[in-house]
């Protein structure tokens, strides 16, 4: 195998890049967060544990909802600890009442 | 295969006219309605509101199942959103098969699938106030 060298003028490793996120609400989510949509700035490699924390923030009543929520993220089912991809649409999803 | 979210009134003879082949014996249709009251509360309208895109995906994906479950190749199904009245459909599923029994169960499989993973909300108005109704019990998980 091959080594590779790192170029002796080489800069260290760069800080982790940004990722930017999309994040709906619905129902009362929505009525709680004032909107039905929110783009969250989170640091690469978040997941949507991460993200639910930054949206807790200044929103008291927020994280006593989490444990009810389901997530999606492009329109899949995913589990909390999904990490997020820049770009990524993630909708938090009330329990549903549709029929 | 029809599947539709609508802010019109649900067309149930088209859904029907759509299952409706020759070679099936048997069509099961479903109507969810507006109800009056919510456990003896007066209702006085309802309203739906959907994550749309994923809303029909997901409705595509349990009509699919149903559908190669029970061997059928005819199934329509609409949901409607928005502001709905007291005695309006607010969803309504059509099944054609050969029998009756495949008829039936797939009906029934494809309206208690909806209300476990379909990300749609009800909201009922009271005379005095409104609210979400959000059952923790349906609460969807990761598939």
């Amino acid at each position: 195998m091959r080594e590779t060298k790192r170029p002796p003028t080489a800069e260290p490793p760069a800080a982790p890049a940004a990722i930017s996120v999309r994040v709906l609400f619905f129902a009362s989510l929505a009525d709680l967060m004032g909107d039905r949509h929110r783009n969250l700035d989170l640091t690469a490699g978040a997941t949507v544990s991460d993200a639910l924390r930054d949206l807790a923030q200044g929103a008291p009543d927020f994280a006593s909802r989490v444990p009810h929520v389901s997530f999606a993220v492009n329109e899949a089912f995913v589990a909390a600890d999904t990490p997020l991809a820049d770009g990524d649409e993630l909708a938090l999803i009330p329990p549903v009442s549709g029929g | 295969m029809i599947v539709e979210l609508t802010s019109e009134p649900i067309d149930v003879p088209r859904l029907i006219a759509h299952v409706n082949k020759p070679s099936n014996g048997g069509i099961c249709t479903f109507l969810g309605v507006v109800r009056d009251n919510a456990e003896g509360r007066p209702v006085v309208k309802l309203g739906y509101e959907a994550y749309e895109s994923m809303a029909v995906a997901q409705m595509r994906a349990i009509v699919q199942e149903a559908m190669q479950r029970w061997g059928l190749d005819a199934v329509a199904l609409s949901h409607r959103t928005g502001e709905l009245q007291i005695g309006e459909a607010s969803v309504a599923i059509a099944v054609g098969a050969p029998h009756r029994a495949e008829a039936f169960e797939a009906c029934r499989f494809i309206i208690d699938t909806l209300k476990t993973r379909v990300p749609i909300w009800k909201k009922e108005f009271f005379q005095d106030g409104a609210v979400w109704v959000e059952p923790v019990s349906s609460q969807p998980s990761p598939q």
